[in-house]
């Protein structure tokens, strides 16, 4: 099943449904989020979490869609029940090790748009970062 | 009280679950000074738990910049484990792979082969049973068993625990196997040396290609069940090749657990890399007296 297909979503909405853990590892980094949530609740003195502006790199493990779901299921009763999440996509970025530039890269397995060849080094797009949040 | 992270579980016990932690502080966060910035959108304050309670004239609703890493937790945890690990002079390697590659039969021959030389013990991952567990203790060598229950993956701060109950030996070598999927151990950082990605040629040789993050994030690929290629069309070239496409520093060995073809070299591999570990290990140990 394709990540983040229409058949993927509906599996898991239906999994969340059923209160059963996905197995999904969106679901382990959606509890990394409310972690830092509830950890910065106490630091900056909130209690209630509207928004929460999360960057995916399109290079990253996570799918957006996976990650919405299952933010709405391990937020429930917490926190930041009901908060808006917003997702910002960071492109990938590799160094073409042949052609010695910096070229953009789709996906992993993406050849250098200049030669063609593999010998490419991430430089960007795979990072998961809470960036911002709206609080109360 | 667990030691990895005063989680309140006991040390003998490696359990798949996480936990909230929460600290009491005697000391508070109240701040006084006032937030008059405007704020550009508005809030249904009427139907969420919060709002018969929220009075939105005297809202504090604001901003709070974060850029803290997702993963952060995992990762603190890897480190305690990497830290631990260093200090013992053990060469931990997350074996990684689908289901049903042979992981647990190459490592019960590894073990077979390598006990004699110096001290190996296993952390076993899987969703559920202790099976895996028992292969492994059936060798001699100690092993510990953790569930992950609906989880996919392990995480650091399961391991951290497996590791206070495994009490790795000095100079020995952790295998960390963990539950064969190629896709959610990838992002999770176990404090190990390396990830080894177990490739069996009965699987596709797209494989690399269809679990990219997996086969970029190891350091090794160990093709397996060579003795089986005469059966196949697997052509173990091509796999290489792709491997290679995702990641070009990727090391590769070959081996068959059942005839021991290339079992030689995997050994050897781990053996030179155990001894480095242990070098690195003494050379500190010395720097600090």
């Amino acid at each position: 099943m394709n990540p983040g297909s229409s058949a993927c979503r509906a599996m898991t909405a239906a999994l969340l449904r059923r209160r059963e853990t996905a197995p999904l590892h969106e679901m382990s980094l959606c509890e990394g989020v409310l972690r830092i949530l509830q950890e910065q609740a106490r630091v900056q003195d909130y209690s209630r979490v509207l928004k929460v502006t999360l960057e995916i790199g399109e290079l990253s493990c996570a799918v957006p869609e996976s990650m919405e779901l299952c933010f709405e299921a391990v937020t429930r009763g917490t926190l930041a029940e009901g908060a808006t999440l917003e997702i910002v996509r960071t492109p990938g970025e590799a160094w073409c090790q042949d052609c010695q530039i910096a070229v953009p890269m789709k996906e992993r397995i993406s050849p250098c748009p200049h030669c063609g060849g593999f010998r490419m080094k991430v430089q960007s797009g795979d990072s998961m970062r809470v960036q911002q949040l709206e609080v109360d | 009280m667990c030691t990895t992270c005063g989680c309140g579980q006991p040390n003998s016990v490696a359990h798949g679950h996480s936990h909230d932690h929460d600290h009491d502080h005697d000391h508070s966060h109240g701040h006084d000074h006032a937030h008059d910035h405007d704020h550009g959108h508005s809030h249904d304050h009427g139907e969420g738990p919060l709002g018969a309670v929220h009075d939105p004239t005297v809202s504090r609703a604001r901003i709070v910049q974060i850029e803290e890493d997702i993963l952060s937790a995992n990762n603190r945890y890897a480190t305690a484990n990497r830290r631990l690990l260093a200090e013992r002079g053990v060469y931990a390697v997350n074996v990684v792979s689908s289901p049903g590659s042979g992981k647990t039969t190459l490592l019960v021959r590894t073990i077979e082969m390598l006990k004699e030389r110096f001290p190996v013990s296993v952390v076993e991952g899987d969703q559920q049973t202790e099976f895996d567990a028992e292969r492994i203790r059936a060798t001699g060598a100690h092993a510990t068993q953790v569930n992950t229950g609906k989880g996919c993956h392990l995480d650091a701060h399961m391991v951290g625990h497996a590791l206070d109950n495994l009490d790795p030996a000095e100079g020995g070598v952790l295998f960390i196997e963990n539950v064969g999927n190629l896709i959610c151990p990838a992002a999770f950082d176990l404090g190990e040396a390396i990830k080894a990605v177990v490739l069996s040629v009965t699987e596709g040789e797209d494989k690399p290609l269809k679990y990219p993050d997996m086969f970029f994030e190891a350091g090794l690929m160990i093709v397996t069940k060579i003795d089986l290629l005469p059966h196949l069309t697997f052509d173990v070239e091509r796999c290489i090749d792709y491997a290679r496409r995702v990641n070009p520093d990727l090391q590769v060995l070959r081996l068959s657990a059942t005839t021991g073809e290339g079992m030689e070299d995997w050994c050897d591999w781990i053996a030179r890399r155990r001894d480095a570990t242990l070098e690195a290990q003494k050379r500190s140990a010395r720097a600090i007296a």
